[in-house]
């Protein structure tokens, strides 16, 4: 079956070609079914070679599989070859998996639109390049993949690019994330200049060749590092993931949430060989996660739209894992992504379906009271938001708790203190955003809006991530020697720190309750918020206005960028356009045609159109000349 | 009796630079013509003067090309002139001053 590796991304590429091309004149409903089937057939592929690898030993389990070679050219030798371990068999499992969900899910949310072929048109080609990404055995296939998913994040968020805001925002997530592709491509460069190839295998095996600390293999890390802060949506680069709710729920769900954000969490672990090699990068993405991970937590707090809510919750829990992966704990990096991936993508198809029920509103102060009216959305919701928080025993629970385990367990405090803060936060803001939607006095006009249960199409998927976020973080069980088997499977795909923590269980179960226990206390404190003294919030935020105003205007950094970079980069263009181009090099074009007309205008006089002058002239010059020969 | 070349070269120029004032202040491009022609018989005069002078046939062979060219140039020049007078009802070159832009 490994050899047919090529069919995983072949199937949501075919898919993609017929809804392209022909789905304008297809049945809504063959559209929507030739584009789920496209995604399931690759997760069955997935799933069958998924079996297949877990019959191997495990450090036999890296197969690579060679499609053919794409540039051959002197020493630079990149194929399209596919490189099946643990790791990418993990990320192809749930982009296949969730997608198909998904996928299905956008068949009920989307039918009315009119765009619904070209919707899943992207949305298939979207699935190809993301499992081109995750499952490529190059850093140039891999960037092919990077880049299809960038296309397609942009195509999709501007999906309604009637709405200014939508293009705008499409426009925003594309330019942002050149900035971070510029770092990827640096870094790639850098790799090839030192290690003559972009192959997973012969780089890493030569990087094991340098000292810890290399200057240069920190700053490849470092270039690769900043390719993922575009992408996976990280201080600095963050600012386009919240505008890009702008695309349709299950776009957010699926790409701006479960998987193309992760794609920079994952690139950093592939590339984990070369990251424990670089101290300074590893405390730099841990830094940078920590940061992100409490940063955009606190934006949450104060955000009243349902999906930006969720949006910067998920910029958040992105940092978590580059937490993770900056104290060196890949695997658990790569455990939250996958646990995320469930939760995330089911709140926000939660969402989607309470959009979906309310006609459009997203503003969460005109919902309230909805638990009655849909009650499947409500629950798996709350199971959902449940796992985000890292209530035992959901899904979040068991990754979360690893992140915080190891940054203490690594001796990074200041970040464990930092990751717990935000814990509590994501908690409170979850649970503020679960009141304020389902629970509570009904703010919505009733006359205009019945709410009502999406149906069996999008209600489906919702279950069936409900049942994995209740239940997806059992294989990663922690303490017990053995039942983590997330871990033992993952770990011969990732180069680990030096020094490997070990902790005795106590210690471990302590750190579990009390992240627990920090848990519990912000939903508590939502509880008291938000059920039972409503007029709360606003007596909290009146006493301080001035940090309110702050956070509710996400610290303002939108605007502090557009002072900083946009507007000295317009007036920049602008000074070129109209004082360099227009003055110039228009001046001198212009200048020099200006200056022959006016010659000319002059010289013309001579031209008076008589023959006679004219034979006078030659009669001057033929005068002239004899006589200049002859008199010499 | 032989005569000096110099008679002819005198006689020569004196035809050419007639022809030549006349091409340049008559106003009737008939006469411009015919002003033209006597230049080239100016010149005609001139080679067989010195075809004389050096017992060489070359300039008499030259003269009948000369001669053999403006009989064409005759038939072209006078059939222009002929248009240009259906054309334009006149053949005084004041009145013919379009070659300006």
């Amino acid at each position: 079956m490994m050899d047919y590796v090529w069919l995983i991304p072949l199937f949501p590429f075919l898919g993609f070609l017929i809804n392209g091309l022909v789905g304008k004149s297809l049945p809504k409903r063959t559209v929507g079914i030739i584009g789920s089937a496209a995604v399931g057939l690759s997760f069955l592929v997935t799933v069958a070679i998924f079996l297949e690898l877990l019959k191997l030993p495990a450090d036999a389990r890296s197969v690579q599989k060679v499609v053919y070679t794409w540039i051959a050219s002197g020493p630079f030798q990149v194929s399209v070859a596919y490189l099946i371990d643990p790791l990418s068999i993990i990320m192809l499992l749930v982009v296949s998996g969730v997608s198909t969900l998904i996928h299905i899910y956008s068949i009920g949310y989307m039918y009315d639109d009119e765009g619904f072929y070209r919707y899943f048109a992207y949305l298939n080609l979207f699935v190809f390049a993301m499992l081109t990404l995750v499952s490529a055995n190059n850093f140039l296939l891999m960037f092919v993949g990077w880049e299809g998913v960038g296309l397609c994040s942009y195509l999709l968020i501007g999906f309604w690019y009637e709405k200014k805001s939508a293009s705008d925002a499409g426009k925003k997530a594309f330019v942002v994330n050149r900035i971070g592709d510029f770092g990827f491509l640096l870094g790639m460069f850098l790799i090839f200049w030192t290690f003559g190839s972009l192959d997973f295998k012969t780089v890493f095996a030569a990087a094991a060749k340098y000292p810890v600390g290399s200057g240069i293999i920190t700053a490849m890390t470092l270039c690769l590092f900043l390719g993922a802060t575009g992408k996976s949506a990280q201080i600095p680069l963050y600012t386009w993931l919240p505008d890009a709710m702008e695309g349709p729920t299950p776009v957010s769900a699926l790409i701006h949430a479960a998987t193309m954000v992760t794609a920079g969490v994952f690139m950093v672990a592939r590339c984990s060989t070369l990251f424990v090699l670089a101290p300074i990068s590893l405390t730099v993405v841990a830094a940078v996660g920590a940061l992100t991970a409490i940063y955009a937590a606190t934006i949450g707090m104060a955000q009243f739209d349902i999906k930006r809510v969720l949006a910067y919750s998920t910029v958040s829990q992105l940092g978590y894992m580059f937490l993770a992966c900056g104290v060196g704990a890949f695997t658990s990096g790569i455990f939250h992504l996958m646990t995320h991936a469930f939760f995330k993508a089911l709140l926000f198809l939660g969402s989607g379906s309470v959009i979906h029920g309310m006609h459009g509103e997203q503003d969460m102060r005109n919902m309230g009271g909805l638990k009655k009216y849909m009650p499947i959305t409500y629950w798996t919701f709350i199971v959902a938001t449940l796992a985000i928080s890292g209530i035992f025993p959901f899904a979040g629970f068991f990754s979360k708790d690893e992140i915080l385990f190891h940054s203490f367990a690594g001796g990074h405090y200041v970040f464990w203190g930092i990751a717990t803060v935000a814990a509590f936060i994501t908690a409170f803001y979850m649970f503020r955003a679960v009141f304020m939607t389902f629970h509570g006095e009904e703010k919505f006009d009733h006359h205009q809006v019945h709410p009502h249960e999406s149906p069996p199409s999008m209600a489906i998927p919702l279950m069936v991530l409900g049942a994995l976020s209740l239940v997806g973080g059992l294989v990663g069980f922690p303490i017990i020697e053995g039942l983590n088997k997330f871990r033992d499977f993952l770990a011969p795909a990732i180069t680990p720190m030096v020094h490997e923590v070990h902790a005795p269980a106590w210690f471990e179960v302590t750190m579990m309750v009390f992240s627990m226990a920090v848990a519990v206390a912000g939903i508590y404190v939502a509880y008291k918020m938000y059920m039972k003294r409503p007029e709360l919030p606003e007596k909290v935020t009146a006493k301080i206005p001035v940090v309110y105003d702050l956070v509710y205007h996400k610290y303002y950094v939108d605007e502090i960028y557009d002072a900083a970079v946009v507007e000295p980069l317009k007036n920049g263009s602008e000074f070129l356009w109209h004082g360099v181009d227009e003055k110039v090099v228009d001046g001198a074009v212009n200048g020099s045609a200006t200056t022959v007309g006016w010659l000319s205008s002059h010289l013309r006089k001579l031209e008076t159109g008589f023959v006679q002058n004219y034979a006078l002239a030659i009669l001057i010059g033929v005068v002239l000349i004899t006589g200049y020969l002859i008199g010499r | 009796m032989v005569v000096p070349v110099s008679y002819f070269l005198a006689l020569s120029v004196a035809l050419f630079v007639l022809g030549v004032i006349g091409v340049l202040i008559r106003r009737n491009a008939l006469v411009i013509f015919m002003s033209i022609e006597m230049m080239l018989n100016s010149v005609n005069l001139a080679f067989i003067g010195f075809a004389d002078y050096f017992k060489a046939v070359d300039g008499q062979m030259f003269v009948f090309f000369v001669l053999t060219v403006a009989a064409a140039e005759v038939a072209v020049g006078l059939a222009l002139i002929v248009a240009i007078f259906r054309n334009r009802g006149t053949v005084y070159v004041d009145n013919l001053n379009i070659l300006k832009w």
